[in-house]
């Protein structure tokens, strides 16, 4: 086990967790030491991982899972195993939470309370990095669990509004996703082979294909409605807006650039890899409802005033083109589903570092109250402006390929319903101009409006470090899509499709 | 017997006359034990060990109920029992 | 060919824009403004060579028997949708894209040049944001680029979003100023509407389709050629095969095809500021006077011709298409000139002006038809496309120098200015007369063409065009005469007199102006015909259309002569006398207050605001409601909790009993 490189991705956060509970509660530097090589770590490791995959890939291992290990038994009886592996869409997501991660401890850098500040949100990655690496259904889950409990603290305690509310209201709404998920796990597992070896195991259980189409039918809305709740679908997306504008900065990106996307990765992963048939049965229900949010959030986000609330709707939007375009049922579009969640995740966690530094600064997240900040901080305005353009679909930045993978993908289906479903969705990219545009205009552009901050600084070192980072991945993914194209079109092997007979590539 | 325990336990206020009611109360049931074995099953005897262990721990139990009400009494100054509802939610 | 030259031509300016860029804040300004230039006029070079080598040297990739070929230098696969639909990103050669290198590189470095003198006061010191200036010319540059070479129409469609990007980042140059600030938010929202039209005309296209190359959209597929990357231009009729064989599905009365064609000209419109999608062109004049002639004149908005030319062989299957495109461009250019009859600002009267010159090439596509002198119109629309960009470009850059000298937009505080600004003033002079359509300047000759082509469709086409040629003469010579002529040039105490400008920005004006002048007698159909076959001009000259076209410009002339050449009271009365037309043309007819109107209220108030509240009050409020229903009912049920231990007995006994109940009532 211990030679797989994946464990890793959960030891080094366990090590963190124990070296900066080591600390001593003022020592600061030695907080921040431990957090930053830590973080260190699992960039090197994920971009080595990386590495290693595709030249796996490129010798030829064509499995649907490589860095498979599951001889860890846990719990005998229930046949749970500690069982870790990844394919081309784990590991772009392991990269993009390393990289968050990374960015996001520099970016609470002065944080109140460092130790038990860090505590949390490793403790938080701990479970992001587990759930990525798992294909037992049950750990998987217990991870998940470990990505959301943390949530409760870090609002509560670091936040900053209506924390108390919105902590509660977050991880209520999350818990209550949870039970639905759980159920629709263990009716899973109990469904999970014709012959009584029951399993955990994704890929066992998608080999066996062993659930019976009505219990599809019963347990594919079950973990989708699940894991859709974490993906701020519609009309279960309202823990969003308010549990981001009371989040730490920090948390703030992990959540909305990390957190989110366990749900589009978990709707793929468990409730469409596995139950197909349902998929393909039931995907206009939640197609409607995925459509609604990607508009929904888009006009939402066009009348707010907080930043962000705006940045929180315009993740509904963009999260729910992720589901939106995972329901379409085929390679293109689900390939730039995967691409939307890197590029939503990297933009986002971009727009909330910014606004967390703003925020710092000007100590008000109302547009109203500022303007001619590009003036005054002309690094972090150009930031801004930059993760503006990503975030309309600005080509050479990485909202454009996914949303035009997207488009494409989705236009393949002939029929009425997914095109018109399709230009609706498609009608996002004007929405989203108005009000990035709209933003933009008035907290960077024009007069300064409040006199107090002319006096403001611009960016330190650490939040130019933490936005740079994240401005080079968003600008790499923009300028060389074909590279994660290829990352990720590869885990698609034609199994996934077959088990239907549907279309895998369309044309 | 048993019915007048119950009533007892349900109306009285004082705990000490609430505790002579669930004597009464096993004490009715004891009763009903012994009789019921000598009627029912005259060659067994469990009925009448029952007794004599439920006699037993009765007196144990009486005996810490005493001192629960000493010790209510030496914190409340009272012992009645509708006062003492500061454990509820 | 080799393909360092067009690497260069796209990697250069990139390369600037990134440099300037991130280091241009470190950089002196002039160093950054020197280095700009020197990078475009290298491109310039380089772009010159690649037409030359196309259009000249024989080379059989090029051309064979005296046909011009597309043909594709490289084409790289950028992003891969599906085995054959996939983005590459390539460099073409085809008439009309090196025509455009010749037209963006050439601007482009006149405007590189200009900007060193314009973009520095009186006193010689440079703006604040110059180097900044520079970075957006040279991704403005490089996007305006990548659009005319593109291989494929998503190529077309990404450099088109980053042109549409750069125009937004250049108007809103002077980001303090509100109304830059809300003039290039329109603009980019605008045109990303229409380019959502363009988009969804590509995904329809390219999913019956297959792929998005153009050389598949638009020739014929031949095989040996396409081998070589080279390929004639053809009517596709595979292409027309293909919907044939889909059944020609028909949406709301018109055929797939058509549809898409009409959503990508929508595209277009936005682009190229037809109506009604217009609106932003005329504010984006907010920009600085370089940008508004590069981008807002000469380059990229005739993208929207730029894009009905590249699939013109498409079009022609489609009339419907083709019509609405006649129709969209001729009321377009009517309305413009009409407006920039009444316009104080001299340079919203360029930009009306912009839009009824791009109007009149998009009719000229419109008319155009093979059966009418080898698609004259198309070749006309492309000529137009040339001399317009060159005497365009030229009348912006004096109206910069005149703007930079008085400090105002407005002619009210020009008037008589000959005198002081000789040179300018005779190149706009001769920029005014290329428009008007006098013999023997360029405008003359493209305007002529694009009469004979519309008269060669239909006499409304013809007539109607023609009269809003004799407005383009009117209204330039009304700008002309009121800003050079009219009356004396008043001087404000402590102004100096406004003079000529500095040699950076005087020469590109002379340079121009001797393109413009000269630009008329390229045999330009030689060069330039929508399948490759070289077309004289000459040959089919029609004298009665030119000379009656000339003869309504000299008409529109004297007419401005009479009204404008000295101050009298004639401009009052012909306002006073048809006041309502007056007004509404001074007002635009009234299309800013209209999408105001539809933005604010009916988007922003009927949508927005509603859903916002619906999401905070319906949405929210029921997920609130369960933990306020939750906590109700715990307080409720609370009570039953009290901590009296002889009510937990009551409930014990009558617990028991009642299951004492139960199973007496389950035995008997």
């Amino acid at each position: 086990m211990l030679t797989n490189p994946l464990i890793y991705f959960v030891v080094i956060p366990l090590l963190m967790l124990a070296g900066i509970g080591l600390c001593n509660n003022r020592n600061v530097g030695a907080i921040r030491a431990v957090a930053v090589i830590g973080s260190l770590a699992l960039l090197t490791l994920s971009t080595f991982l990386l590495v290693d995959f595709l030249g796996q890939r490129a010798a030829g291992a064509d499995a649907a899972m490589l860095f498979v290990n599951d001889t860890v038994v846990w719990f005998a009886p229930l046949n749970i195993h500690l069982a870790i592996g990844v394919d081309g869409i784990s590991v772009a997501m392991l990269m993009l939470s390393s990289i968050i991660l990374f960015t996001g401890t520099f970016a609470s850098w002065k944080i109140d309370q460092p130790k038990e500040f860090f505590l949390w949100l490793i403790l938080l990655s701990t479970g992001v990095f587990g759930f990525f690496i798992s294909i037992d259904l049950f750990t998987m889950f217990m991870f998940y669990e470990v990505a959301l409990i943390p949530m409760y603290l870090l609002i509560g305690v670091w936040g900053s509004g209506r924390k108390n509310y919105s902590a509660m209201k977050l991880t209520l709404m999350l818990m209550g996703g949870s039970a639905f998920l759980m159920l629709g796990l263990i009716g899973i597992y109990y469904h999970s082979a014709a012959d009584g070896n029951l399993t955990w195991n994704i890929l066992t259980i998608a080999a066996n294909d062993a659930i019976p189409h009505g219990w599809q039918n019963f347990l594919f809305p079950m973990t989708f409605v699940g894991f859709g709740v974490l993906g701020a679908m519609f009309p279960f997306h309202t823990w969003s807006p308010d549990g981001h504008a009371s989040a730490p900065t920090a948390v703030s990106m992990l959540h909305a650039g990390v957190l989110m996307k366990l749900g589009g990765y978990g709707c793929f992963r468990v409730a469409i890899y596995l139950m197909p048939y349902a998929a393909a049965e039931l995907s206009y229900i939640f197609l409607i409802l995925t459509g609604i949010s990607v508009v929904y959030g888009a006009f939402c986000a066009c009348v707010k005033t907080d930043l962000k609330y705006i940045n929180a709707y315009s993740s509904v939007s963009h999260c729910g083109l992720v589901l939106f375009a995972i329901l379409m049922l085929n390679t293109t579009a689900m390939t730039g589903a995967i691409m939307q969640m890197l590029s939503h995740g990297l933009m986002t966690a971009l727009f909330f570092a910014l606004i967390g530094m703003i925020y710092g600064r000007t100590h008000t997240r109302e547009i109203t109250k500022m303007g001619g900040l590009m003036k005054i901080m002309p690094f972090l305005g150009v930031c801004y402006v930059i993760a503006g353009m990503a975030s309309l679909g600005l080509p050479g930045l990485s909202g454009f390929v996914s949303e035009m993978t997207i488009f494409v993908g989705s236009f393949m289906h002939a029929d009425m319903f997914h095109r018109v479903f399709t230009i609706v969705a498609c009608c996002s990219i004007v929405i989203t101009a108005v009000y990035i545009l709209r933003v933009v205009g008035k907290l960077l552009f024009g007069p300064v409006y409040d006199e107090h901050h002319l006096s403001l600084t611009d960016a330190e070192w650490w939040e130019r470090l933490s936005t740079v980072t994240l401005i080079i991945a968003v600008a790499a993914i923009g300028c060389f899509p074909n590279f994660f194209v290829d990352l990720i079109n590869k885990t698609f092997t034609p199994e996934i499709f077959s088990v239907l007979g549907m279309t895998s590539t369309a044309l | 017997m048993f019915a007048c325990g119950v009533y007892g336990f349900i109306t009285r206020k004082n705990m000490i006359a609430m505790l002579v009611s669930l004597e009464l109360m096993l004490n009715a049931v004891d009763i009903n034990f012994v009789v019921f074995n000598r009627y029912l099953f005259p060659g067994a005897f469990e009925g009448m060990f029952f007794t004599l262990f439920a006699i037993a721990i009765a007196a144990a139990e009486t005996a810490l109920a005493i001192a629960i009400i000493i010790n209510i009494f030496r914190a409340e100054k009272n012992i009645d029992v509708r006062n003492l509802d500061k454990m509820k939610f | 060919m080799d393909v360092t030259i067009p690497i260069l031509i796209l990697a250069i300016p990139l390369t600037m824009f990134l440099l300037l860029g991130i280091a241009g804040c470190k950089m002196s300004h002039r160093t950054a403004g020197i280095l700009g230039c020197l990078g475009m006029g290298t491109v310039l070079v380089l772009a010159y060579y690649t037409a030359a080598q196309y259009f000249f040297s024989g080379n059989e990739l090029f051309g064979a028997d005296g046909v011009r070929l597309q043909h594709i230098v490289f084409n790289q696969t950028w992003l891969e949708f599906t085995p054959t639909m996939a983005i590459k990103l390539g460099f073409l050669l085809d008439p009309i894209s090196a025509m455009m290198l010749v037209v963006i590189t050439t601007i482009s470095f006149m405007v590189h040049l200009y900007s060193m003198g314009y973009m520095r006061d009186h006193h010689g010191v440079y703006e604040h944001g110059f180097q900044r200036f520079y970075a957006f010319l040279s991704l403005f540059s490089f996007s305006m680029l990548g659009l005319v070479v593109a291989t494929n129409i998503f190529q077309m469609y990404i450099f088109w979003e980053l042109v549409g990007a750069s125009s937004y980042l250049l108007i809103g140059f002077y980001y303090v100023k509100p109304s830059a600030v809300s003039a290039s938010k329109k603009a980019f929202i605008v045109t990303r509407f229409a380019d959502l039209g363009f988009l969804i005309g590509i995904l329809i296209l390219s999913y019956y389709v297959g792929n998005f190359d153009f050389m598949n959209l638009t020739s014929s597929p031949v095989a040996s050629l396409a081998e070589t990357f080279s390929v004639d231009i053809a009517a596709p009729q595979h292409i027309a095969q293909i919907f044939a064989d889909n059944a020609a599905p028909v949406f709301m009365g018109g055929s797939v095809l058509t549809w898409a064609l009409v959503l990508i000209f929508m595209g277009g419109m936005g682009k190229s500021a037809m109506m009604p999608l217009h609106i932003w062109l005329p504010d984006a004049m907010e920009g600085p006077t370089p940008v508004s002639a590069l981008i807002h004149a000469a380059t990229m908005v005739v993208a929207g011709v730029y894009l009905v030319a590249r699939l013109f062989p498409l079009y022609l299957m489609e009339d419907t298409a083709l019509v609405i495109i006649t129709v969209v461009g001729a009321i377009t250019a009517l309305y413009a000139a009409m407006v920039a009859c009444t316009q104080l600002d001299i340079k919203r009267v360029l930009a009306f002006s912009t839009i009824s010159q791009i109007a009149f090439m998009m009719v000229s596509l419109g008319v155009a038809r093979p059966e009418h002198h080898e698609a004259l119109g198309y070749m006309a629309s492309m000529f137009h496309l040339f001399t317009h960009a060159m005497f365009k470009a030229l009348l912006f850059l004096c109206a910069g120098a005149i703007i930079h000298a008085i400090g105002s937009n407005d002619y009210t505080d020009m008037h008589g200015l000959r005198k002081y600004m000789p040179i300018t003033h005779w190149t706009f002079l001769i920029g005014c007369l290329a428009i008007a359509g006098i013999i023997p300047f360029s405008g003359f000759f493209s305007k002529d063409e694009i009469l004979s082509a519309c008269l060669g469709y239909d006499w409304v086409a013809y007539v109607w065009m023609s009269l809003v040629a004799g407005l383009t003469a009117f209204y330039m010579f009304r700008l002309y005469f009121l800003i050079f002529w009219w009356k004396e040039h008043k001087i404000h105490e402590g102004h100096h007199a406004p003079h000529d400008q500095a040699w950076t920005m005087s020469l590109p004006l002379i340079i121009l102006a001797a393109i413009s002048c000269v630009a008329g007698f390229i045999p330009f159909g030689e060069l330039v015909s929508w399948n490759g076959h070289p077309y004289d001009f000459m040959a089919h000259f029609d004298w009665s259309v030119a000379g009656i076209s000339l003869a309504i410009a000299v008409a529109g002339i004297a007419l401005a002569w009479v009204m404008y050449r000295r101050e009298n009271a004639l401009p009052e009365k012909f306002r006073n006398a048809v006041p309502a037309l007056w007004t509404w043309c001074y007002h635009r007819f009234y299309w800013d207050e209209l999408y105001m109107f539809i933005t604010h209220k009916i988007i922003f108030g009927g949508i927005c605001r509603p859903l916002a509240w619906f999401d905070r009050n319906i949405i929210d409020g029921t997920m609130d409601s369960f933990a306020a229903v939750t906590n109700k009912a715990s307080e409720a049920i609370r009570p039953l909790q009290s901590g009296q231990i002889q009510m937990y007995v009551w409930y014990y006994l009558i617990g028991v009993l009642a299951l004492a109940g139960i199973c007496a009532a389950c035995i008997l």
